[in-house]
């Protein structure tokens, strides 16, 4: 391992304009006559529009326009789409209402758009758009999945009936009740997967700017993927064609997913631009954000697991609702589905499982993926009903683990997804011994003595990471392909550029891409450039979120740069007179093996681009792409132990240990990995503890709206994590690469949950599990 | 927010010419300005107080404090003459919001405001405070009069907050887990005549106030074990998606406890 090679732990490229402040975000770019967007928002979860009067508005100071929904219909702008097709186990396809970038005739939920303003300035915007008068007709309103389903509930969309948008399944129902009937025992349980706000420390924002002369447009726009926002946008909604269409994302403060979809606001911001004439920009306050950005999780589900009489697993069953909220967002549909019950095997042989999932429309934000997106929830509710069933059962709940783990692989589970290594044992032996899991009792005993109840709890968690292949995919129902691109360029003096189709919103690809470059060929990371985000620079690429920008997109940046070895060393083995199977590039040089025969790697790209002497035939430069599309999913695993203290006075958790021990396969960067473990685990802590979104269910208004009462993880709700990895290498990649981006999201609820059920002594508690949560358990 | 005129007024006579039904003191800025940015209030002029110097300062005159409005929560916490006296009020100052909220917001801000969930009422009602303004002196009973509610009259202003310290206080918080001010805080203190004021913030649906029970219970034996077998009534308290009355008038009698351990 060189100093700046895989594995070793190098500083971040980008902190430095990030941490002081220089970073490039969309609300940062100016262009001249730039003018601001501000949405008018629905104050009500349901209602009609009856009328819209902006006359008063637009004849405010600066104001240049106030467009509407009609407007936009009238100009063919298309609705928004999901993009997974997902069909009800009757063969019929989803029942997709359409969602209108700006509501037409009816709003759906408490920030739907119904009127945009442009104007000089952003504060005129707001003015104006408070003067903009809408005459509506409230309709009643359901925001649990559980109440939409009901007759009699209040209807959204005509074409889902019942508020119902597919009824799907999974597995083998017959086999699966079979064995629940013939079960030695059986557990059961009503697991609630909590409605979670994404808060990504940058809000959202769009820049539309339509060049009249080029017939061109351009948006700049927080995106994780701008391609597929480029394709979405020009395909379904009908914004421009491709070629006409550049999507730039430039420096993008987090996403967590949050930041995957193709909003209304981008789209806005590009059509007002033509029909006004002007750049328009808008930029997403907090409370829009907390309003308007997409939710995630928003489960409520039924668990049976059944035992044979020797505690092996023997079938698990599982029916689930979910909340997609008041439309279906880009890639609603999959979350609960293929992201979700594919996974429902977890760690263990369970020969039999079935999974029922509908899906229900509310009158509240659009739910999509999140963090974690379906695996979290299946991992809750498997580790869960696992950690129960050992209490029920009166065995260790490791040892129930372990008893049932897969240990074989290739493994072909009953719900699709065929996982290709593993080493679990391995997991859960470096988490309890880092937990010293054997000292626990004197921890409790020792925590009464001071009054305080002390809990342990795990969590075995396999996530599916770098969804693939596209056949695969494509035949699951995705309207996407989910392979990744990639472009290494070596300049004529033998510096890099790496393009890809990756992009980095916190992930620290400037870093992690070139030290690949630098393992190869020697390069510092100083010479080596990340190129993405971009439509115009980087040829096409599907961005990033599942964790996939290590296990496909570097496996593209390898695809290529093995192309740029093949060809940089035909160059050398020409200039040095050798055969090209006998050089080898190290420390920035190209030698003939075993000889003192050297030409350095600058003068052999100098070679390649004055092309005043190369092999016969051969095309100048150096440049080389790839596209990569993977075999399989991947599948990150590990065991996480968490211990706490609850005051049983107030219900007050406090977290005084928590271990995580991961298999992420090859790491290229350990100090950026443990960083995403860092912020995975707070943002499941989050989960388990403190994030509660709460909408009134009268009314449909989000009660919590603002960070007075939506609480985010604070560093002082967190203890000093003890992170560890393992590592069992992926077949399926190049590098054995699995992914590490969402693990600490997905393994963190379940342990955390099963500690404070443990330290209080009641297993009935949901999520977060305030103190006034965990003190009322105490008294029940 | 909307468009205001700012006033930097340099005396107490000044600032109150500049008040209006329109107009609006400004102090430390923390609860006003997040509001107006939120369009909720739209003050026409903003009468800025934090450079009179009338409104500066602390001093501690034997037993005798006297705040000035003006003074932040900051330089509350870290007065050391504050400390030595009453050590239970510079513990409840240093346990408000965050360091940025603690060096910006002011005393007189906060008790003008008189959020339920706002620490200094509590204590000021257990201290038997008095609070000065620019026109008269009202015990803290007087001033605090309901839910955001004061005695302030249109355009009067706090100019002081003063009490003498007791032999004993102790202040116990237990914090909104989003906002991080009170879901209940209770504030205990013994004075030298043996009488025992106890003031509870962030339970009451009408805003801080004392309670009898626990103060009874305190008065014949100030100790944690005093306040064992009471039990308090949760009619009256509040309830919200963060805490339900049963569960403040549990937090009540704990935090009742711990104040009393602190004062010692
Ligand atoms: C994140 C956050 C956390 C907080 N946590 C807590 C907490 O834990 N505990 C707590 O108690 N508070 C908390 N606060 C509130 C904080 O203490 C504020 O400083 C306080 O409520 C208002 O004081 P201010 O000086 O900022 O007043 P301003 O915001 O300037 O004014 C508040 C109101 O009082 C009026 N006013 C100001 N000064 C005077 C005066 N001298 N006379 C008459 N009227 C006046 C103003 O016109 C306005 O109506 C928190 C605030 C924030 C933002």
């Amino acid at each position: 391992m060189g100093v700046e090679g895989i594995g070793a732990r190098v500083a971040r490229k980008e902190d430095k304009r990030f941490i002081t402040g220089k970073g490039r975000y969309t609300d940062d770019m100016v262009v001249v006559g730039m003018k601001h967007a501000h949405f008018v928002r629905s104050p009500y979860a349901h209602a009609k529009i009856r009328s819209i009067d902006a006359s008063a508005a637009e004849k405010m100071l600066g104001v240049i326009a106030v467009l509407n929904g009609k407007q936009m219909t009238e100009d063919g702008i298309g609705n928004l789409i999901c993009g997974w097709m997902i069909h009800s186990k009757d063969g019929s396809p989803m029942n997709m209402g359409a969602w209108r970038p700006i509501a037409q005739d009816t709003v759906r939920y408490v920030g739907d758009a119904v009127a945009v303003v442009v104007a000089d300035t952003k504060a005129q915007a707001r003015d104006a758009a408070e003067a903009v008068v809408v005459d509506y007709e409230e309709l009643p309103v359901v925001t649990e999945a559980v109440q939409a389903l009901k007759d009699g509930a209040p209807q959204l969309h005509p074409e889902a009936k019942n508020n119902l948008i597919f009824d799907w399944e999974i597995g083998d129902a017959a086999a699966t009740d079979a064995a629940i009937k013939s079960a030695a025992h059986v557990t059961k349980m009503k697991i609630v997967n909590n409605r979670l706000i994404p808060n990504p420390m940058e809000p959202r924002a769009a820049l539309g700017i339509y060049d009249e002369a080029e017939d061109h447009y351009t948006c700049y726009t927080t995106s994780q993927n701008p391609h597929v926002a480029r394709l979405v946008m020009s395909a379904f909604y009908n914004v421009a064609p491709e070629n006409k269409l550049r999507v730039i994302a430039p420096d993008v403060g987090g996403g967590f997913g949050s930041k995957i979809y193709i909003y209304p606001e981008e789209i806005v911001c590009l059509w007002a631009s033509k029909r006004t004439g002007v750049p328009v920009k808008w930029n997403s306050d907090r409370t829009e954000a907390f309003l308007a950005d997409a939710h995630g999780r928003d489960h409520v589900t039924e668990v049976e697991m059944a035992f044979d009489a020797d505690n092996n697993m023997t079938a698990l069953k599982v029916d689930t609702i979910a909340n997609l909220g008041a439309y279906m967002s880009l890639f609603s549909s999959s979350v609960p589905t293929y992201l979700y019950a594919t996974l429902f095997s977890g760690q263990y042989k369970i020969p039999a499982i079935h999974g029922n999932v509908r899906t229900v429309y509310t009158n509240t934000a659009p739910v999509d993926a999140y963090r974690g997106a379906g695996r979290p929830e299946a991992t809750y509710l498997l580790e869960r009903i696992v950690e129960t069933a050992a209490r029920e059962l009166n065995v260790d709940p490791a040892e129930l683990r372990r008893q049932n783990f897969i240990r074989e692989f290739p493994y072909q589970t009953p719900v699709i997804m065929c996982y290709d290594a593993g080493d679990y044992e391995a997991s859960l032996e470096a988490a309890m011994q880092a937990a010293d899991y054997k000292g626990f009792p004197a921890r409790r005993d020792e925590a009464e003595s001071r009054g305080k109840l002390r809990g342990i709890g795990m969590s075995c968690y396999i996530e599916a990471c770098g969804i693939a292949p596209s056949q695969a995919v494509g035949s699951l129902g995705a309207g996407v392909g989910l392979w990744e691109s990639a472009e290494v360029r070596v300049n004529a003096v033998g510096t890099v550029e790496v393009l890809t189709g990756s992009h980095s919103h916190g992930q620290g690809h400037e870093t992690t891409f070139a030290q690949l470059v630098n393992d190869r060929f020697g390069l510092p990371i100083d010479q080596v450039s990340i190129v993405h985000g971009d439509t115009d620079k980087v040829q096409m690429g599907m961005g990033t979120y599942g964790s996939r920008s290590g296990a496909v997109g570097m496996s593209a940046i390898v695809k290529a740069l093995d192309k740029v070895e093949a060809k940089a060393k035909k160059i050398a083995a020409h200039l040095l007179e050798a055969d090209e199977s006998d050089i080898e590039i190290s420390g920035g040089e190209l030698k003939v093996k075993g000889t003192d025969k050297t030409v350095p790697w600058f003068q052999m790209a100098l070679a390649a681009y004055t092309a005043h002497n190369l092999p016969d035939g051969m095309e100048p430069g150096l440049k080389e792409g790839a596209f990569y599309d993977p075999t399989n999913f991947t599948f990150p695993a590990g065991c996480y132990i968490c211990e706490v203290e609850v005051d049983p006075d107030t219900g007050k958790t406090e977290i005084v240990q928590f271990v995580a021990a991961d298999d992420f396969g090859k790491i290229i960067n350990p100090m950026i990995v443990e960083g995403q473990v860092h912020g995975g685990i707070a943002q499941g802590i989050g989960q388990a503890l403190l994030e509660g979104t709460s909408y009134d269910p009268e009314t449909g208004q989000l009660l919590t709206a603002s960070y007075m009462d939506y609480t985010m993880p604070r560093a002082d709700d967190l203890p000093s994590f003890k992170v560890s990895t393992t590592e069992t290498a992926c077949p399926g990649n190049p590098l054995g690469i699995k992914g590490c981006g969402e693990a600490g999201a997905i393994g963190s609820p379940p342990a955390l949950i099963n500690a404070i059920t443990n330290a209080i002594g009641k297993n009935d508690l949901t999520m977060p599990a305030t103190p006034q949560k965990v003190w009322a358990a105490l008294q029940g | 927010m909307y468009a205001t005129t700012y006033h930097r007024p340099a005396s107490v006579d000044e600032a109150v010419k500049l008040a209006s039904e329109e107009a609006k003191y400004l102090s430390g800025g923390q609860t006003l300005l997040p509001t107006m940015k939120q369009r909720l209030a739209a003050p026409s002029d903003l009468i800025d107080l934090r450079h009179i110097d009338a409104l500066k300062g602390i001093s501690v005159d034997g037993k005798h404090v006297r705040i000035g409005a003006a003074c932040t929560h900051n330089e509350i916490a870290n007065s050391d003459a504050i400390s030595a006296v009453c050590p239970g009020f510079t513990y409840l100052a240093g346990h408000i919001g965050d360091p940025a909220v603690r060096h910006m917001g002011t005393i007189g801000g906060s008790i003008a405001n008189n959020d339920p969930a706002a620490d200094y009422p509590a204590a000021l009602l257990a201290l038997g405070a008095t609070i000065t303004t620019n026109s008269r002196t009202l015990s803290a009973e007087e001033f605090f009069t309901g839910m955001f509610e004061t005695a302030l009259e249109e355009g009067e202003m706090v100019t002081a907050v003063e009490f003498d310290a007791p032999e004993k206080s102790g202040y116990a918080k237990f914090r909104n887990p989003a906002s991080r001010y009170a879901m209940t805080g209770v504030f205990v203190c013994k004075g030298a005549d043996g009488s025992v004021g106890v003031g509870v913030a962030g339970a009451g649906a009408d805003g801080a106030f004392r309670s009898p029970e626990m103060e009874s219970a305190l008065a014949s034996n100030f100790a944690a074990s005093a306040l064992e077998g009471i039990s308090i009534d949760p009619s009256g308290l509040m309830t919200d998606m963060h805490a339900s009355a049963e569960y403040r008038a549990n937090l009540i009698k704990v935090m009742g406890k711990r104040a009393v351990e602190q004062a010692g």
